[in-house]
């Protein structure tokens, strides 16, 4: 345990030090001089050089990138040049709504998309596999933000079942949170049930022509237990791990659907920030999604590891 | 000819079909695989000939179909500026399969050549762009595209040079794991050992082989690519206007649900029947370029 532990950790540092390489270097990407885009409309050479000296633009690459790299270890992302708040604020008041969302999404697409797999799994070739099927592939070439529109269209303004937004905190409101949730979650994860169905189905079908499935029937177990018990729990695990790495598509369908639903989360703060030319927000939003996303890979690779002794030796 | 194979099972000699057409073949098997190609090529044949297939002007407001119902002039409706519907999404189809294209040419040019080296070079260089691969597929795609079309500045342009490169690291995965699973095989010994520099034993012996797994992954990306252009252009980062483009006539019809809803619906249809036929398309190809695989 303790070699693979530092195994995969070789590996991670040297994979977040290129994160944020890449992260540093997008706003070297910026048409132009920096400072200029920065200062706006008005380009007063004044406002130039402060900005030029704040942010050390007048110093070597690889100095600013110290600079940047050592401030964020310290937790200073920079600040917001719109809002005058220090970006770590600006994260920290966002994030918990982001995860409210990702949970709820997750929750969502597990619930359809784990029985879908097993049931297409179970009747492999028959009219419920195709069934199945079929929505996968819709779920799949859905682009959420159409989805929500079209969500929006039928429950909010035919029907009037929800509200189209109006984020309330949950802390306030539970009930109206959920009401204002409801959709989003959905929308984000069907997507993703897709994406559960189609490796469930694999594992299931994969686990079911194995030898002690065979074994279990004919020892003249119930087939619910050969399923339940013998099948289902050993297609569990690698489906679960995948679950990990669907978490990154559930950020990025996050930042459209925090859009059309007006949800105050990390896909509305980074689409904010763009538009104002918040450079330091838009690299504060990107550096926290890539780390969580690592951090998640690699709970989920230790998970696997535990559950799977055969990697144990 | 398929009753001659049929009514003898003894397997006649390879040599008769190249593996290439026999993929076709089973390709063209399967109704998912066809019906997606034929509609991918429905709207090639669009964006082509917008121009002459389109009812009216895209861009040339008429007030008389200021957000109008769709009628039989214009069957799709109206949107805010009373262009017609219908020849917006007809001419919207040029922006999306454009970008997806070009976006996933761009990443097949970054992606071959750098998977290439990482394979076949092993030890440090392939240490050093493992992990940068790692570290921009750790970034969400649509994310990082999204901070790049940013800092890069909105225009169609500059939105499938944010995908193509955010998409390249898939690219430079599957290129490194193909050659390494065929540079132990005898064949590319054997080009060794006449003496091939390893730069053409790279592009002639190598890459010809992991042809059929990059075209399958390019199709798929396709779909991803042309719903990351409708993405960014429904944010304003992509395509801009009064060029019409998908997501950007989703971004206007947002504004508009209660009185016009026809605006959101067919653009968005649009994108996802061109999604759904190319990943049809994909699953398609690799089933029939490995037909040990079945889901």
């Amino acid at each position: 345990m303790t070699r693979f532990l530092i195994r995969r950790l070789a590996i991670l540092l040297p994979t977040l030090l290129f994160v944020s390489i890449i992260i540093f270097g997008l706003q070297q990407l910026l048409p132009g001089d920096p400072a200029i885009a920065m200062a706006g409309e008005e380009r007063d050479p004044q406002a130039i050089a402060d900005i030029r000296a704040k942010y050390n633009l007048d110093k070597p690459i690889w100095v600013q990138y110290g600079l940047w790299i050592s401030g964020i270890l310290q937790g200073d992302f920079g600040e917001s040049i719109r809002i005058q708040l220090p970006v770590s604020q600006l994260l920290l008041e966002k994030l918990p709504v982001t995860i409210e969302l990702a949970f709820l999404s997750m929750l969502i697409a597990l619930l359809i998309g784990i029985p879908a797999g097993v049931i297409s799994a179970l009747h492999n070739g028959r009219w419920p596999d195709y069934v199945a099927n079929v929505i996968g592939l819709w779920g799949l070439s859905t682009p959420n933000f159409w989805l929500g529109i079209m969500m929006i269209l039928l429950f909010s303004v035919h029907l009037g079942w929800l509200p189209a937004s109006g984020y309330v905190s949950p802390t306030e409101d539970l009930w109206g949170n959920l009401q204002a949730m409801i959709m989003p979650a959905f929308v984000l994860g069907t997507g993703i049930a897709a994406v559960f169905m189609r490796h469930t189905r694999s594992a299931m079908l994969q686990v079911m022509a194995s030898d002690y499935i065979r074994t279990a029937r004919a020892k003249g177990l119930y087939e619910r237990v050969v399923i339940g018990k013998h099948a289902f729990r050993n297609a569990a695990v690698p489906v679960i791990t995948l679950g990990a790495l669907e978490f990154g598509q559930l950020l990025s369908g996050a930042v459209l659907t925090e859009q059309i639903f007006s949800i105050p989360g990390f896909g509305k703060l980074i689409v904010d920030a763009v538009f104002n030319r918040d450079y330091a927000v838009v690299q504060g939003v990107v550096l926290c999604t890539a780390t969580a996303y690592i951090l998640l890979n690699l709970l989920a690779d230790i998970a696997y590891f535990l559950v799977n002794p055969r990697l144990r030796t | 000819m398929s009753e001659a194979v049929i009514a003898s099972p003894v397997a006649k000699p390879a040599t008769e079909q190249s593996p290439a057409r026999r993929a076709l073949r089973r390709l063209f098997r399967r109704k998912g695989a066809v019906f997606g190609l034929a509609v991918v090529l429905l709207f090639i044949a669009f964006a082509l000939l917008a121009e002459l297939i389109a009812p009216y002007d895209p861009i040339v407001a008429d007030w008389s179909a200021l957000r109008g119902e769709p009628t039989l002039e214009h069957p799709f409706g109206g949107d805010e500026l009373g262009r017609d519907v219908l020849s917006r999404v007809i001419h919207g189809a040029r922006a999306s399969l454009f970008a997806g294209v070009v976006s996933v040419v761009l990443a097949l040019l970054i992606g071959i050549p750098v998977g290439l080296l990482s394979g076949y070079a092993g030890g440090l260089v392939d240490g050093v762009i493992m992990r940068f691969t790692d570290a921009m597929l750790a970034v969400p795609f649509l994310i990082l595209a999204i901070a790049m079309a940013a800092f890069l500045g909105p225009s169609l342009t500059n939105a499938m040079i944010a995908i193509g490169i955010a998409a390249a690291p898939i690219f430079v995965r599957l290129t490194r794991a193909q050659v390494q699973a065929v540079k132990v095989e005898d064949y590319i010994e054997a080009a060794h050992a006449v003496g091939n520099s390893p730069l053409r034993i790279a592009f002639r012996h190598i890459l010809p082989n992991i042809w059929p797994a990059l075209m399958v992954q390019s199709t798929l990306t396709i779909a991803t690519a042309i719903i990351a252009e409708a993405s960014l252009s429904f944010l304003g980062l992509g395509q801009q206007p009064p060029e019409p483009s998908w997501g950007s006539m989703l971004n206007t019809a947002k504004d508009y649900m209660s009185d016009a809803p026809w605006m959101a619906v067919y653009p968005g249809l649009s994108i996802f029947l061109v999604v759904l036929c190319f990943n049809l398309l994909g699953d398609g190809l690799r089933d029939a370029f490995d037909p040990r695989h079945k889901e």
